[in-house]
């Protein structure tokens, strides 16, 4: 399918059922997704599909999927970022150590609220730093993406350990934990932080003409510089958007485990990256839906909860999860030939 | 000469090199010893191997994160099968099995590259849980100490030793594989046809085609070299850790990738050097190491080291940028 074809539709209406039934991608994914639930149903029906896995699997995937959300937003523009990691563990390490403050000084009520609203805003602002930095090394030092983060996460990993020598900071306020464990009307709380901001990121993409200029960026980014956008500005702010969704990654995080460690997650890189292209996002840029990244998110925690209930050694769904990533190249590849033979013919 | 000399990234590697190295001796006087330097020499083995093998596939203008991956395949299965059918008496044996191993999942790597039309990034991605997910699911995960006795006598074989004080200080056998594989990599480079179509591709892919490089075939050949790379820096780690841990070596990746880059090799293709390879990787090998003899504390080491990075090609970069604009 051409990308342009992809845009019109989008921009059109943004109904799911219509959405889903217009790329062919996230149909597929679709598939897989409600296969791999099935299949985990089906084989382990007494431990699946209970309220008490969905409730667990519901406080696990949040953070892993903010992370996505993040690469993705990088990978929309044409470009990655791999410092997402690097850049939650330090706004989750800066927010520790003040909480840690919080605790000595024993303040409660209304100081402990402003206290930790102070928290979530220091831990949100390192994120946008952070993106800043990046940003301002992509678009206007010019380093390419890859590169720039890469040395990025290395540095934001390196403050990290320099702080905390690398021990775990732990012991935070009881409020501050419930975002983590916490949950309102039986819906765990990370889940919900989660689902605002995926709409929230829907909302932007498809809705704001800050989307539009960055699926048209990431589509031809000298086609939208001699169309008048600002590539720069544009690039800026989608790695600050990253940023922020990896600063608040990093607080679910720390809230979830109660203990902010420098080297944490350090596998989730590249665990994030496959989950974005399986996600149906265009590892070149301008494709890509929130929608999608989160049913590959599902898929991939359906898979291994599963894996889990059925004793499967954690590393087989290693296995599976790389398989599957080269069986939808392959296929994306063979579908795609097959949809430009039918479109040459009928033509 | 000169000129030509400041036109080098090489150079500007080597003089930070030789900066740097002056500046850690005059604040630690054990940096120029024979000790420090064969223990940094050692250091730099495996990330060296490893790094060849890199150089080819982002020269070519691609990105492999899943050598890491081969190089702990081909280094557990080879220590695991040995044992098994006791098998003790040749290291070559031991290497070419490994080499082995990695030219077949590095040809995996090929067929995917060169038939889809697909970032090599999320390919790579793939096979390297594919590659590793596969050893630990279901070849192993305990770590073997018992090595076959071919990788001992190995790992004990030196070329020098150096005796200071009491302690003798020797300088691994295993140098002999880094120099052979830098020998054949810069032959490559310079004397046959593949090695320049290395450079071709990356630099510009479809002039490359025209003039018929078969693309394909050198795409296998890059993926296959750089997996029989890490087959042999597997039993390098291997004889170095004297033990062979199915967990270690993966994680490596974006080191690597980053000591090719910081050498001078464009990510983008068709530009680089053996030499500034070599140097790149010395540079981060020397900053991990020697930071500690600077009265630094190690938790330093990777915000240095992303410093350089940023730094080192940031500059670059800028330099390039203008360098354009003058032309135009």
């Amino acid at each position: 399918m051409p990308k342009g074809d992809n845009k019109n539709n989008f921009l059109k209406s943004f109904a799911l059922v219509d959405l889903i039934n217009r790329d062919d991608n996230l149909k597929r994914l679709l598939y897989i997704t409600i296969f791999l639930f099935v299949s985990m149903s089906v084989l382990a029906p007494d431990t699946f599909l209970t309220f008490r896995n969905f409730s667990s699997m519901a406080y696990q995937f949040p953070e892993f999927g903010l992370l996505s959300i993040a690469i993705m937003l990088a990978m929309l523009s044409g470009g990655i970022d791999l410092s997402v990691v690097g850049i939650a563990n330090l706004s989750g390490i800066i927010a520790a150590i003040i909480m840690t403050k919080l605790v000595a000084a024993e303040i409660s009520g209304i100081a402990l609220f402003l206290g930790l609203l102070l928290v979530v805003l220091v831990a949100i602002s390192i994120g946008v730093l952070a993106g800043l930095l990046n940003g301002f090394l992509i678009s206007k030092i010019g380093i390419t993406p890859i590169l720039a983060t890469l040395g990025s996460m290395e540095l934001f990993t390196g403050i990290a350990i320099v702080i905390t020598k690398g021990y775990a900071i732990y012991g935070f306020p009881e409020a501050f934990l419930a975002l983590g464990n916490g949950s309102l009307f039986k819906i765990p709380a990370p889940f919900i932080v989660f689902f605002l901001y995926a709409i929230a990121f829907s909302v932007l993409l498809n809705k704001t003409t800050y989307g539009f200029k960055l699926y048209m960026m990431g589509t031809n980014d000298i086609a939208s510089k001699f169309s008048g956008l600002n590539n720069m500005w544009i690039t800026i702010k989608t790695y600050v958007f990253s940023g922020i969704l990896a600063a608040s990654a990093g607080l679910i995080l720390i809230a979830r485990t109660n203990a902010a460690k420098a080297d944490y997650g350090s596998s989730y890189t590249l665990q994030a990256i496959l989950v974005v292209v399986l996600g149906g996002v265009n590892p070149n840029g301008g494709f890509g839906t929130v929608l999608g990244v989160i049913l590959s998110v599902l898929s991939l925690q359906f898979l291994s909860s599963g894996f889990n209930m059925l004793n499967i050694s954690s590393f087989a769904k290693n296995f599976v999860w790389g398989a599957l990533m080269l069986v939808v190249i392959a296929s994306n590849y063979y579908f795609n030939r097959r949809k430009e033979k039918k479109a040459k013919e009928s033509a | 000469m000169l000129d030509k000399l400041l036109n080098k990234h090489e150079f500007y590697i080597a003089l930070t090199i030789v900066i740097l190295a002056v500046f850690i001796t005059s604040v630690n006087s054990t940096f120029l010893t024979v000790a420090n330097i064969f223990d940094l020499i050692k250091s730099s083995l495996v990330m060296g191997i490893l790094s060849l093998g890199t150089f080819f596939v982002i020269v070519s203008g691609d990105i492999d994160v899943s050598f890491p991956a081969i190089a702990v395949v081909s280094m557990y299965v080879t220590s695991k099968l040995f044992n098994y059918i006791g098998f003790e008496s040749s290291i070559i044996a031991a290497f070419l099995l490994a080499g082995a191993i990695g030219i077949v999942l590095g040809l995996f790597n090929g067929f995917f590259v060169s038939k889809f039309n697909v970032p090599t990034l999320i390919v790579t991605l793939g096979t390297q849980y594919l590659f590793q997910g596969f050893l630990l699911a279901f070849i192993g995960t305990g770590i073997i100490n018992n090595l076959p006795k071919s990788f001992n006598d190995f790992s004990k074989m030196s070329l020098m030793n150096v005796k200071q004080g009491r302690l003798i200080y020797s300088l691994p056998a295993s140098s002999l594989i880094l120099l052979g594989a830098v020998i054949l990599t810069w032959a490559i480079v310079r004397y046959t046809k593949i090695g320049r179509g290395i450079f071709a591709i990356g630099g510009a892919p479809e002039a490359a085609k025209r003039v018929g490089f078969d693309i394909k075939k050198i795409q296998y050949f890059i993926y296959g070299y750089s997996g029989f790379l890490a087959g042999l820096a597997g039993i390098v780690h291997a004889s170095i850790i004297r033990a062979a841990n199915p967990f270690d070596i993966v994680g490596i990746e974006l080191n690597v990738i980053a000591a090719v880059v910081l050498g001078g090799t464009s990510i983008k293709g068709g530009k680089g050097s053996v030499l500034g390879t070599l140097l790149g990787v010395g540079l981060i090998v020397m900053i991990n190491n020697s930071l500690i003899l600077m009265g630094v504390s190690s938790y330093w080491n990777r915000f240095v080291v992303g410093l350089v990075i940023i730094f080192s090609i940031g500059a670059t970069t800028y330099r390039n940028k203008r360098g354009e604009k003058n032309y135009a």
